[in-house]
């Protein structure tokens, strides 16, 4: 399963460049990699987000595979019947490749408009990959605060003002409540550790069943911070465990990359401009509290992979 | 085969019998009923669907615009509440020219909550690029399934098909049924100029439109609405060449001399045109005009009907809420403003909330357009009808 970089390169671009991505734009390495990952040919939709407008502004299209955008809340559903439709046509003889399917949707549009869609789609056995490029706020329409938005980071409405500094509440735990569905295959993944990326949506594309990646997408505008320093920001979200590298098959854990040393949180918080302020703020309690749920879902990970 | 079956049950027949690529729904009274026969047909094998049972109208809808864009014939069923959640997607559905058909059931939306019978379901989603055709019966439900099916499929435009909640719904009525071999014989296979699983020919479906070219898009849309009128014809025609049973965009009874009219849509077709009988006992020029098929409006034909009739009524299952009367009051008003002679017209909100309508109450409306005719002149345009304190 192990990807080699050049296998990856020899390979024909899928998500071809020149789209108007952001420069240092993590959603469209993860949209090139996820299909660079993929052995078999791919059906692509998107939820509407940053991803489907900077990719598809008509008349140009970076998409070289089939690619439906329907709404912003329903890329699961949609997805869903165009699996079906392959399944119905498939069982006449009326296709006869073996495709696969691939659900991009950006936080917004997962962890919370397109939530409903994402569970029927994973309850109802759907052979879809769905993948979360999770940028942690509604980017497209200028950095609003989303539930997977972490404790402290300013957005536009979540302003770091003079009473209330950013966000007062913690993340939706979105992976384990895809886990609580018992997927065919869950994970995290992040481009900075691209082979691991790489090695879990072939795992995803291969099982029977429903499958979910929810992918940490650094982004450079709504974190604030300098655009080549996207992939270094992505890896030390892992260092810091603020993004931990696991996977879930067959109940069980497996945490894929483990930091040699777990850093403190504000190695990664004070590479952004979206948490500049709690570093200036009266007391330390909203990087304390981030730094305890970091600390809570790392030990609890911890123990379920030692328990195994 | 002639056999008895509600309304439901006859649009759950015709599924059956046009065995879709891809079902998707969600229950709703009045319209459950259809997605339970239906998934009894997908597990006792009666047809190979695939058949998606979503957690929302919405997915459900969403699925199928998916399905449909990846070249399956695919069908649904709602009602009401569901229509409005769906609502979102039935424009996208319709702009990306995917055909659907929608067997629905018309139910008052909400509030206040009600399960019975109005029109402002599809009446609030008439302007969303969707065929409509509202039926009069079972039977009438049945066939215009089957048709519209390959209406949607030649047109490239989705469709609703209707009946009344409960009244035509649940009502057993005698319904004759095509041979299972014959329906997919009428409609043939569905013809593809791309699809999402043409993996060979990648195509990019629902792209980012601007300003630049949101426009002519439009535009190629509402050029398919005005094309879809002759299309809706001769599928009619080729289903009564084939199964006896001829339909026309607009449903005329005794409309040849008619003078007082009477236009209506839905079952109220059915006991108004009791009423015009016992009318025409009587030695009254009356008659009575269906709108069957209301998206789009099939504006020359019905021109053509009412152009002798000197007052209309019209009678409108739903209200705008705009202070200018029904839906189909506003229709009519407006084609008829560039003829020549403009009959006296007098719009009757009836039946919200299933509020029955009787032939009596119907024939009292024909006895008032008389008095209309005689004086020359509307006292009031607009009146509720069978409502308390009017």
């Amino acid at each position: 399963m192990m990807a080699s970089l050049k296998q990856l390169a020899a390979q024909e671009e899928k998500f071809a460049g020149g789209h108007r991505g952001c420069a240092g734009c993590g959603a469209s390495i993860i949209a090139r990699q996820v299909l660079m990952a993929a052995e078999n040919p791919v059906v692509v939709g998107a939820a509407t987000g940053c991803l489907e407008v900077f990719s598809t502004i008509y008349p140009y299209s970076a998409w070289e595979v089939p690619y439906v955008h329907n709404a912003f809340e329903n890329v699961a559903a949609t997805m869903a019947g165009v699996e079906s439709a392959y399944k119905a046509l498939k069982k006449k003889g009326k296709i006869k490749k073996d495709l696969r399917f691939i659900a991009f949707g950006g936080d917004g549009g997962t962890y919370d408009i397109g939530l409903q869609a994402l569970s029927g789609m994973i309850e109802r056995r759907h052979r879809v990959l769905y993948v979360c490029y999770n940028n942690e706020a509604y980017m497209n329409t200028g950095i609003q605060r989303s539930s997977a938005t972490p404790r402290g980071a300013h957005t536009t409405t979540s302003p770091a003002g003079k009473v209330i500094p950013g966000k007062l509440q913690l993340r939706k735990n979105l992976t384990e409540i895809i886990i609580a569905h018992e997927p065919a295959y869950a994970a995290q993944a992040t481009f900075g550790y691209w082979n691991d990326l790489v090695t879990k949506v072939r795992k995803a594309l291969a099982v029977e069943g429903p499958s979910f990646i929810n992918i940490y997408a650094p982004c450079r505008l709504g974190w604030a911070y300098a655009p080549e320093k996207t992939v270094k920001v992505s890896k030390m979200a892992v260092e810091t465990c603020i993004w931990p590298l696991y996977e879930y098959q067959d109940g069980q854990y497996r945490i894929t990359v483990k930091p040699k040393e777990k850093k403190p949180i504000t190695e990664f918080i004070n590479s952004q401009g979206r948490f500049e302020h709690l570093f200036k703020w009266k007391d330390d309690v909203p990087i304390r509290e981030y730094q305890e749920e970091i600390d809570f879902i790392w030990n609890r990970l911890l123990k379920r992979t030692e328990s195994q | 085969m002639i056999v008895a079956r509600t309304g439901n049950e006859a649009m759950a027949e015709a599924m059956r019998q046009i065995n879709p690529d891809v079902v998707a729904a969600y229950p709703i009274t009045p319209a459950t009923e259809v997605v339970q026969l239906f998934s009894k047909f997908v597990h006792d094998g009666d047809v190979d669907t695939e058949f998606v049972p979503a957690e929302s109208e919405h997915s459900a809808i969403s699925a199928c615009v998916g399905a449909s864009a990846a070249g399956a014939r695919v069908m649904t069923s709602t009602a009401s509440q569901g229509l409005a959640l769906m609502h979102e997607i039935l424009f996208i559905a319709a702009g990306l020219r995917v055909p659907i058909v929608i067997c629905l059931v018309n139910r008052s939306l909400s509030s206040p909550i009600n399960i019975h019978c109005d029109h402002s379901d599809t009446l609030a989603s008439r302007d969303s690029g969707w065929l409509q055709i509202y039926t009069e019966n079972a039977q009438e439900a049945y066939d215009t399934t089957i048709q519209l099916v390959k209406v949607a499929e030649q047109a490239l435009l989705p469709g609703i098909v209707s009946t009344d909640a409960f009244i035509i719904s649940h009502g057993m009525e005698r319904v004759e049924l095509v041979d299972d071999n014959e329906v997919p014989k009428f409609l043939g296979e569905r013809k593809l100029n791309y699809s999402l699983l043409d993996v060979d020919n990648p195509v990019t479906l629902g792209a980012l439109d601007l300003q630049d070219f949101f426009f002519e898009h439009k535009r190629s849309e509402i050029d398919a609405m005005d094309h879809v009128l002759p299309i809706i014809e001769r599928v009619q025609k080729e289903y009564g060449d084939k199964f006896g049973r001829y339909y026309s965009t607009v449903d005329e009874y005794k409309m040849d001399d008619a003078e007082v009219v009477i236009i209506a849509m839905g079952s109220t077709g059915g006991t108004a045109k009791v009423a015009v009988e016992r009318l025409r006992e009587k030695g009254k020029k009356v008659g009575l005009v269906r709108a069957r098929v209301y998206r789009p409006f099939p504006k020359d034909a019905m021109l053509k009907a009412v152009t002798k009739a000197k007052v209309i009524g019209i009678m409108d299952r739903a209200d705008t809420l705009s202070t200018l009367g029904g839906h189909l009051y506003n229709d009519v008003r407006s084609i008829l403003y560039d003829t020549a002679t403009r009959p006296l017209l007098k719009n009757y909100i009836y039946g919200l909330g299933g509020r029955d309508i009787s032939i009596e109450e119907i024939e009292a409306i024909y006895d008032e357009l008389f008095n209309i005719k005689k004086s020359g002149k509307v006292d009031k345009n607009i009146v509720y009808y069978g409502v308390r304190g009017e």
